[in-house]
């Protein structure tokens, strides 16, 4: 350990963080839209009465749950650009971009865990409200949009933005593609340099400051959002 | 689409020797479940303790397993394999670094060691949980009775608690399997990469998906299936078990 040589890490910071953790970050911020937006469709269509929709998003949910990212990982690499094919018409497989492949499987991954949360987020509205709400003469959209949903996803923001810490670290998986999010270029950097050790203790540490100060803010969010009954 | 299927791709003998595609896939099934499996005792042990740990009336004891939750929970996993693989025996003295690299099948050893500690941690929190979930009248209960703290604990609060968390614990069990995929990366033939493997060789790509896909749901449904089964063994009457919906987790 007496040769740890902090020069590498100087050398390359400015790029892990330009490239990797940009990239990180965006693809981070973008999964977590997109999968709260489709995750609180599908905790609806789960909580439907109707059977048929109840049963294919249930089905969607728990496949999703019960593969490894890495499988979907893999499986919408090369999926998607066949399902783009399909959508324009051409006959050989699309060119998909890196990003855009990584943030299609992300946001229909993490969509099934967003639903998970956002359905109980939804049942732990009194029932009371939703009936209150047509008889008020409203609409299903509207319960759901007025009523329902702006207080479920209230009550949920705490666990929401935990499960968006664990796909911060989850992004780190791309680099078993080869695609350069934080982790990917600085295991880039590493093996260009063969200075193992240093790159990937720097790495541990900047995801652990990281992570552990997201937790700490979700915790005084938590402790602000919350609404006292 | 233009592609061409062919699911009799799976008994052809595949180029590296290890028989036909299925076999080398149940070959990689098996690297799975040993893998998970060893690494869920190793999580299990420590996760107990750890968990006791952080209820313990001491506060430096508490601070010192606080630690250790977050520093298995804040690393990704499979940076914390990379560390284990490529950073620890450097760290070692020379001599136990060797042997440890020396290793006949190192990437097993420590995808199991990685596994283990990543999962401990979560399964620490779930401890604590449960123990915290128990009426406080229990431990008082125990003590006014002359049970020392330790006997209090080993009689009355692990055996309430281990039983309340079986549910969060069976959640462990299936993502300690799904994230052994991870191994992969340091270059163990689990599952996912005899799938690879099989991928690059037969040029079957949805295929060999697809056939991963199903082992993985067959795995989870049958480890559902037995869990829920001892669920129904265990369960307390009259304690409602507490799902860990409010941890974040795969």
């Amino acid at each position: 350990m007496g040769n740890f040589d902090f020069d590498v890490i100087q050398r390359s910071w400015v790029y892990l963080f330009q490239t990797g953790m940009v990239f990180t970050l965006k693809l981070t911020f973008l999964s977590m839209t997109g999968g709260i937006i489709i995750g609180t469709l599908l905790a609806m269509m789960r909580l439907s009465s109707n059977k048929l929709i109840n049963l294919v998003a249930s089905g969607y949910v728990n496949l999703m749950r019960s593969i490894p990212l890495v499988l979907v990982l893999f499986w919408f690499y090369f999926l998607v650009p066949y399902i783009g094919a399909w959508i324009i018409g051409a006959s050989e497989p699309v060119a998909v971009g890196a990003f855009s492949s990584c943030l299609i499987t992300f946001v229909m991954f993490e969509a099934a865990y967003y639903c998970e949360i956002m359905r109980s987020g939804i049942q732990s509205i009194p029932r009371g409200q939703i009936w209150a709400g047509y008889a008020m003469g409203m609409n299903y959209w509207q319960t759901m949009g007025h009523i329902v949903l702006p207080q479920a996803f209230r009550n949920m923001i705490p666990i929401l933005l935990t499960q968006t810490i664990v796909l911060f670290q989850d992004v780190s998986l791309v680099s078993i593609l080869s695609i350069p999010d934080f982790f990917g270029s600085a295991a880039k950097v590493a093996q260009r340099d063969g200075r193992l050790v240093e790159m990937y203790t720097f790495a541990a540490v900047v995801y652990f400051i990281m992570c552990l100060g997201l937790s700490a803010l979700v915790k005084k969010l938590q402790a602000k959002v919350a609404i006292i009954r | 689409m233009n592609y061409n299927w062919n699911w009799n791709i799976f008994w052809d003998i595949a180029p590296d020797g290890t028989g036909t595609y299925f076999e080398s896939l149940i070959a990689g099934l098996k690297w799975t479940l040993a893998t998970a499996g060893l690494g869920w005792v190793i999580a299990l042990v420590l996760g107990l303790v750890i968990g006791t740990l952080r209820t313990a009336p001491n506060k430096w004891l508490v601070r010192a397993a606080n630690a250790y939750v977050e520093l298995f929970r804040n690393i990704p996993l499979i940076v914390q394999m990379f560390l284990w693989y490529f950073v620890f025996p450097e760290v070692l003295p020379e001599s136990w670094g060797t042997a440890l690299k020396q290793l006949p099948n190192a990437p097993f050893v420590t995808a199991v060691l990685s596994l283990g500690f990543f999962t401990s941690a979560r399964v620490a929190v779930q401890v604590s949980t449960g123990i915290n979930a128990l009426p406080r009248g229990q431990k008082m209960a125990g003590t006014a009775l002359g049970l020392t703290l330790p006997q209090t604990y080993r009689y009355v609060l692990l055996p309430m608690a281990f039983r309340i968390i079986i549910p969060s614990l069976i959640n462990e069990v299936a993502a300690i399997i799904k994230n052994s995929s991870v191994a992969l990366s340091i270059g163990l033939i689990e599952l996912m990469a005899s799938t690879r493997s099989m991928q690059e060789m037969s040029f079957k790509t949805f295929e060999a998906f697809s056939a991963a896909t199903i082992i993985y749901l067959i795995v989870s449904v049958v480890a559902i299936l037995l869990s829920n089964l001892l669920e129904k063994k265990l369960r307390v009457p009259g304690f409602i078990t507490a799902g860990s919906a409010n941890s974040g987790g795969h």
